[in-house]
């Protein structure tokens, strides 16, 4: 397994005509993540962070530079469950594109269901769902998949604080439960720091890796941990915020 | 629902008052009243020719249905199509109906095929059109996730786009059928040997005011049950149309 490798990678959007200034997204970016790994990368709105994503996933190529990555499904910002299915059909999802029929689908998916402790929501539309619950199936169809490499767009960004930090600590155990090479994005500081195995700090403009820190630390994490509260300074740092 | 009555009791309360003391002839202005006796005087009559006109009306706006959800599905596939294509369906909504039916009926005859040619032509276009843009505004990332999900590009259509294109399509439906109505009478008046239509315009020269009224009333009710029962088949195939938008972020 390759994990994910990125090296050297440019990615420049160009207006169709060539009228307005191009944006380079990224620029220089590196970032390498080893199988069963979780790298977390902080960067404010616009530094490319989900550019990098899609590269991760093959939805883009890169202008310059090398991409290497095992398999990689993205689970995006926003749910994006489909409104019209329930809970346990939007989980199975990837298994029903797969060609699998719905008995199938369900059956094969509902181990996963009932230990994200959404049994009893398998017809639930998601309309009908918490936001919490919506993410979970969202994660669901994301490990049924079946793919190795999890990119995860700012998982929690949609949730009110409380639910977010609930979200956390679950995410941390159903990985644990479940190893995969994760790349989770996200612009909150705190929340790499108590998932991630490493954090990747970038910079806009164009997109950049600044810092790499280590998390060294025992799961599952706190985030009034010491330890915790002196990576955090370390990286706002990097991010150039002022201490 | 109740006030939709009332102003309907209101206009037809006019509509009597006016019939009665205004200084029309009633046979060129019929009361209420007089509407109401021809519909139950020539039931037999009027419904023989509702089942042709329904008819007409039932099969055409299949037969827009089918085109409305064929071709929107075949122009968002397909960029060039739809560059090339999407132009001429607007052209041929401008082709006047008037002028085209009576030349259709030389050429298919007075049976039922220059009718459903009619009321598809005239029906067709607004469930073209809402469907093609319930498909574009499919969101692109929902595109994007599945593709990572390895869906080919006839899993998409079928998991995703389809079921978001069918509201699109119920909404062109409910403007469909009324415009069917008109279709089918224009068809009717170019050449026919029944249908509601048909009765009209022999009803008019003969003086029978309130039979053609009558007549109109029938038609007007078909289109309202039309549009409700569509409505309530939206409601039950399509339940989480009505879900609220958004919904929590807990």
């Amino acid at each position: 397994m390759a994990g994910v490798r990125i090296d050297g990678v440019e990615r420049v959007f160009r207006d169709r005509r060539g009228r307005a200034a191009e944006v380079v997204a990224l620029r220089g970016m590196s970032l390498h993540a080893e199988p069963g790994e979780i790298v977390c990368v902080v960067g404010a709105s616009g530094c490319g962070k989900s550019t990098l994503l899609e590269l991760i996933c093959g939805l883009q190529m890169p202008d310059a530079g090398t991409v290497a990555a095992d398999p990689a499904v993205l689970m995006p910002q926003r749910d994006l469950l489909l409104p019209w299915l329930g809970a346990l059909d939007n989980a199975a999802l990837a298994l029903r594109v797969r060609g699998i029929g719905r008995a199938d689908a369900r059956r094969q998916a509902w181990p996963l269901f009932e230990r994200f402790g959404l049994a009893g929501f398998e017809r639930a539309r998601p309309s009908q769902l918490s936001g919490g619950m919506r993410q979970r199936v969202a994660f669901a169809r994301t490990l049924l998949a079946g793919k190795p490499v999890l990119a995860l767009d700012e998982p929690f960004a949609a949730l009110d604080a409380l639910t977010r930090q609930e979200l956390q600590g679950w995410l941390g155990r159903a990985l644990a439960a479940e190893p995969r090479t994760v790349v989770l994005v996200t612009h909150d500081v705190e929340e790499a720091i108590v998932l991630g195995d490493r954090v990747v700090v970038m910079a806009p403009r164009p997109g950049h890796a600044v810092v790499e820190l280590d998390v060294p630390l025992e799961r599952p994490r706190r985030r009034t941990d010491r330890a915790v509260i002196a990576l955090r300074e370390q990286a706002l740092l990097a991010l150039g915020a002022p201490a | 629902m109740i006030r939709a009555l009332l102003i309907v009791a209101a206009l037809f309360g006019a509509w009597e008052l006016y019939a009665e003391l205004g200084p029309v002839d009633p046979l060129l202005l019929p009361a209420p009243h007089d509407v109401g006796r021809a519909l139950v005087d020539d039931r037999a009559l009027l419904w023989s020719n509702f089942t042709v006109t329904a008819r007409e009306i039932l099969l055409g706006v299949l037969v827009a249905g089918a085109a409305g959800f064929v071709l929107p599905i075949a122009l968002h596939l397909s960029l060039p199509l739809r560059r090339s294509v999407y132009p001429l369906l607007v052209a041929s909504q401008v082709i006047p109906i008037v002028l085209l039916a009576p030349l259709l009926v030389t050429w298919l005859g007075f049976g039922l095929a220059p009718k459903l040619v009619i009321i598809g032509l005239v029906s067709f276009f607004p469930i073209v059109v809402t469907t093609l843009d319930a498909l574009t505004r499919v969101d692109p990332a929902l595109t994007k996730l599945m593709r990572t999900l390895d869906a080919s590009r006839l899993s998409i259509l079928r998991h995703v786009e389809l079921p978001a294109a069918l509201p699109g399509l119920f909404s062109g439906a409910k403007v469909a059928v009324a415009i069917a109505v008109i279709g089918a009478v224009f068809a009717e008046w170019s050449g026919s040997e029944a249908g509601l239509g048909h009765l009209v315009q022999q009803a008019i020269p003969q003086l029978l005011t309130a039979r053609a009224y009558a007549a109109v009333l029938i038609l007007s009710a078909f289109a309202i049950t039309l549009f409700g029962l569509l409505t309530l088949v939206e409601r039950l195939v399509l339940p989480w149309t009505h879900d609220p938008p958004g919904g929590s972020t807990r």
